[in-house]
Formats: C-alpha cells, sequence, structure tokens
C-alpha cells in the first residue's frame, strides 16, 4: 500500500471541493435541510403526543446518526462517480495505482465527509433543540463507527454494480442506502416492525446500531450486545463488499467494459 | 532492444467475436509505431490489452522483458502512459491540480518542477490556474497528453491523440513525440485515423482489420511494395484487397 497513491485520490477529491458549491452542499445542505424540517416537526409532535418519553432524543439522534451512515455511504459511491462523469477511471486504472489504494482513498474521503456533516449536524441539534448528541458518553463512538462501517458496505456493493453497468445504475448511488432504511429501525424500535420483517432487521447492522442509541437514551448503560451485533455483521458484509468489488473489477477486465463504463 | 512483445494475442467477446485474432507484434525502444485500421479493427482493444485493461483469451504480452500479469502490471503501468480523446482529466480542477493529482500517481520527483515544464512543453503555464472545464477541447486534449508524458514514460500509447488539436499543435505534437523518441528511446504506439499524420510520425506502420494484422512494416517500404504514393491510397487498397 502506497501512501503517495493514496494521497492522490484523497488530493483530487479535496480539489473538488474546495471550490464547488454545489458538492459541498451535497455534505452541508442536506442534513441541515433534514435536521430543520424533522426537528421542528419533532418539536411539534412533543407538543401532541406527550405520552412518548424522550421523544426528541429518540428522533434527533436518529437524524444525526442515519445521516452517518448516509454520508460515509455517499462518500464512496458519489466519490467514484466522480471519476466516471468527468471520464477519468481509465486514467486511474493505466496509472501505477492498485484497486485496493484507489478503495482506501475513497474510504478515507467518506471519512472526511462524514466529519464534516457531524460537526454540522451535531451543532445545529445542539444550537436548535438543545440535543446534545455526545451525552451518549462513550457508546456514540461504536454506534457511529458501525453506521460508518454499514455505509462503506453499501458504498463498496454501489460502486462495484456502477463499475460493472455504468451509468445505469448510478441512481443506486442514493436509493440503496434509503432502501436500508425502513428495516433499520431508525426512528422507531425493532419491535413495531412485524415479525417477518424484525428478522430481516436483525441482519441489518444499522438496525442494532439504533436500538443501541435508544438504550443508552433510555438507561444510559453501554448497549453490548447491539455493539457487538452490528460489528460481527458490518465485518462479515465489507468482507463481503470487498470480495464483491474485486470479483467485479476481474469480470470487467475479462469482458473489456472499463473503457465503456464512462459512457 | 524490444521492450514490448505481443504473442498470438486473441480476444473474443460475447456471442463468439473475436476483437483480435491471433496478432503478434513487437515494438523497439526509440520506435514509433502506428496502428491503422477501419472502425472495429481492433486497434483500441489491443491498446487496452496492452495495459491490461482487457484480459486477452490467449496469446501473451511482453513488457520491459516481463509478462504481463496481474502481479507486476503496476509495476510495468508505472514506466508507461497512455492518452486518448475518449478519456479525459477531472474539469472541476485547474490543469495544475490536475497534474499534480498524477504526479503523486506515479510518484514522480520534484512534482511541482516537472508539472510547470509539462504545462509548459504544451503552452498551457499560462492556463494553469483556470478551472479545466473553460479551456477548449484542444486544449484539454494537450493537457490530457501532459499527463502522459509526466512521469517520463518508456512507452506511451496513444489512441487518437491528435483529434481535437488544430494543426499547429498537432505538428508541435508529432515533432515533440518524434525528438522524445529519438533523444530518450521513448517507444510509442500510437492510433490515428489521420494517414497524413501516420505516415510523417510513424517508423512502422501496423494494419488491422476484423482484428488481424494485414500488413505491418516500414511506411516507404510498404508504399513501394504495394506502388502506391501514400498510407491513404494504401488503406483504401487494403481495404479492397481483404474484401
Amino acid at each position: 500500500m502506497n501512501p503517495r497513491h493514496i494521497t492522490a485520490v484523497i488530493l483530487r477529491q479535496l480539489y473538488l471541493y474546495k471550490r464547488s458549491l454545489t458538492r459541498l452542499m451535497e455534505i452541508f445542505y442536506w442534513p441541515t435541510m433534514d435536521l430543520l424540517l424533522w426537528g421542528f416537526v419533532t418539536m411539534y409532535l412533543r407538543k401532541t403526543a406527550e405520552g412518548i418519553p424522550m421523544f426528541v432524543s429518540y428522533f434527533i439522534g436518529a437524524l444525526i446518526l442515519w445521516d452517518i451512515l448516509f454520508r460515509a455511504e455517499q462518500g464512496v459511491a458519489v466519490s467514484f462517480l466522480e471519476d466516471m462523469w468527468s471520464r477519468n477511471l481509465i486514467n486511474i486504472f493505466v496509472s501505477p495505482i492498485s484497486v485496493t489504494e484507489y478503495l482506501v482513498g475513497l474510504l478515507l474521503i467518506s471519512t472526511f465527509k462524514v466529519i464534516a456533516a457531524f460537526a454540522v449536524t451535531s451543532s445545529l441539534g445542539w444550537l436548535l433543540y438543545s440535543f446534545n448528541i455526545f451525552k451518549l458518553g462513550i457508546s456514540l463512538l461504536p454506534l457511529m463507527l458501525n453506521l460508518v462501517a454499514m455505509g462503506w458496505t453499501i458504498g463498496l456493493f454501489t460502486s462495484a454494480l456502477i463499475l460493472r453497468f455504468g451509468f445505469e445504475a448510478e441512481i443506486l448511488a442514493w436509493a440503496l442506502a434509503l432502501f436500508f432504511m425502513p428495516f433499520s429501525a431508525v426512528f422507531y424500535p425493532v419491535r413495531i416492525l412485524p415479525n417477518a420483517l424484525q428478522a430481516v432487521a436483525f441482519f441489518i447492522p444499522a438496525s442494532h446500531a439504533f436500538e443501541g442509541m435508544r438504550e443508552v437514551i433510555n438507561t444510559s448503560a453501554f448497549p453490548v450486545a447491539d455493539v457487538l451485533w452490528a460489528t460481527g455483521f458490518n465485518l462479515l458484509y465489507i468482507s463481503l463488499s470487498l470480495v464483491f468489488f474485486a470479483r467485479i473489477y476481474k469480470r470487467v477486465l475479462m469482458k473489456g467494459i472499463i473503457p465503456k463504463v464512462g459512457e | 532492444m524490444r521492450i514490448l512483445e505481443v504473442r498470438g494475442l486473441s480476444k473474443s467477446f460475447e456471442h463468439g467475436f473475436f476483437a483480435l485474432k491471433n496478432v503478434s507484434l513487437s515494438v523497439s525502444s526509440g520506435e514509433i509505431v502506428g496502428i491503422l485500421g477501419p472502425n472495429g479493427a481492433g486497434k483500441t482493444t489491443l491498446i487496452h490489452s496492452i495495459l491490461g485493461l482487457i484480459t486477452p483469451t490467449s496469446g501473451s504480452i511482453e513488457i520491459f522483458g516481463k509478462k504481463l500479469d496481474h502481479g507486476n502490471r503496476l509495476e510495468l503501468l508505472s514506466r508507461m502512459n497512455f492518452a486518448s480523446n475518449y478519456v479525459s482529466l477531472p474539469q472541476t480542477l485547474t490543469p495544475w491540480e490536475n497534474l499534480m493529482v498524477y504526479a503523486l500517481m506515479y510518484e514522480v520527483e520534484n512534482p511541482r518542477e516537472r508539472c510547470a515544464r509539462m504545462l509548459e512543453l504544451f503552452d498551457l503555464y499560462h492556463l494553469r490556474k483556470k478551472i479545466s472545464r473553460s479551456l477548449s477541447s484542444g486544449q484539454m486534449m494537450r493537457l490530457t497528453l501532459a499527463k502522459a508524458l509526466l512521469n517520463n514514460p518508456e512507452i506511451l500509447l496513444l489512441d487518437e491523440p491528435t483529434s481535437g488539436l488544430d494543426p499547429e499543435i498537432a505538428r508541435k505534437t508529432r515533432e515533440l513525440l518524434k525528438d522524445m523518441a529519438s533523444r530518450q528511446g521513448l517507444s510509442v504506439i500510437y492510433t490515428s485515423h489521420n494517414l497524413w499524420e501516420m505516415q510523417e510520425v510513424a517508423d512502422r506502420v501496423i494494419f488491422l482489420k476484423a482484428g488481424e494484422i494485414l500488413m505491418q512494416g516500414p511506411s516507404s517500404e510498404l508504399l513501394g511494395k504495394y506502388n502506391v504514393e501514400n498510407l491513404e491510397e494504401l488503406f483504401f487498397k487494403a481495404l479492397k484487397t481483404a474484401g
């Protein structure tokens, strides 16, 4: 693994974000809009649905944490798409940079995006709704890391599919993460789901992260079981996503379609 | 000294379509080889195979005396480069930023000096801080060529590199390539539909049709052998002969 190659991938994205207002909006604008809209809805509902304790904490906390997963996924998939859109992918694949180095660069860029977006959403949560996400204490870190890992997994799967099918698959960069949202129990407990979907939710790391968040808010206890399940599944899924990307890359070379993916 | 050797290279795609059929060729140090052929002849497939972007169905490619495979591809690529009109550089970056990114990827020594030198060479230095999107297509192509020479490659693969360039810049580019080939031993594999350009720049031409080599040799030799005035006449004669 050559650090200069990885730095090149990161530098290319940093140059892009340095001057692109539209790309910066992707990091700051949407999370801010989500937090404003759903935050005020939450405040309103709190007044009318007083039976649910910790309502604001559940909802605002879930919004902030879901955005971590979404930014992590976008950080990989949209950054990959940037090289497709600019017809730059062949230049990268004929340079001495390995696919692993390229993907590591994308994962690091994704981490920067998550940190930047989290700084905005957590500050707004505190300023607008007096919600301090850091009250989750040390539990916050493993919950966040697991959401980032799941975002990476979805981002890697999406990028592999885009590599294979070209622009036909680019919609997945926005759609695939949202597909998991209903089963991830973001805004409601898993027990609300029908039995069959509860079984599905069990295998989704994010559902454990959000259950864990609610447990911390309710009891202040570290959600050991949820963190362990989420970590275990994430390790499995991220390994599978890397294998999937490698297989797709090999297949694309066999079929000779890398030159066509940007068309 | 031979630095590229392609032996019996074939590539078939789905439905049994053969893009390359048993292609063999070699390129020596400092040689400029032009690949000619109509659309769909296999020129781009050949170049992409040499770059490792396409896995051949059979045959082998030897570069710098090493058989191109998954294990040494990146090492070999560090001594090569590529430019084409169907590949671009991010237009949201400035020419300077684009070259700096690739200077890191190719681990170029003294990257700032080298990037400045390349931009000067292609008359782009005064545009270095402009967003690449604002460059004309010819300027963008020059930037792509600047990237292709950034790592001082020993083998340069150019797929239609001068399309979009004005005649003066295209001429300068050809002169630069010829100069680098004779002075530094740069080997160039070059595809173009501009047969006059090919006749001027290539030491040797290879004529491909339907994935097969129809003829190869120095332009002057082929012109004499087939009793034609120029490569354009040869092109049409070859197409007619091959049916």
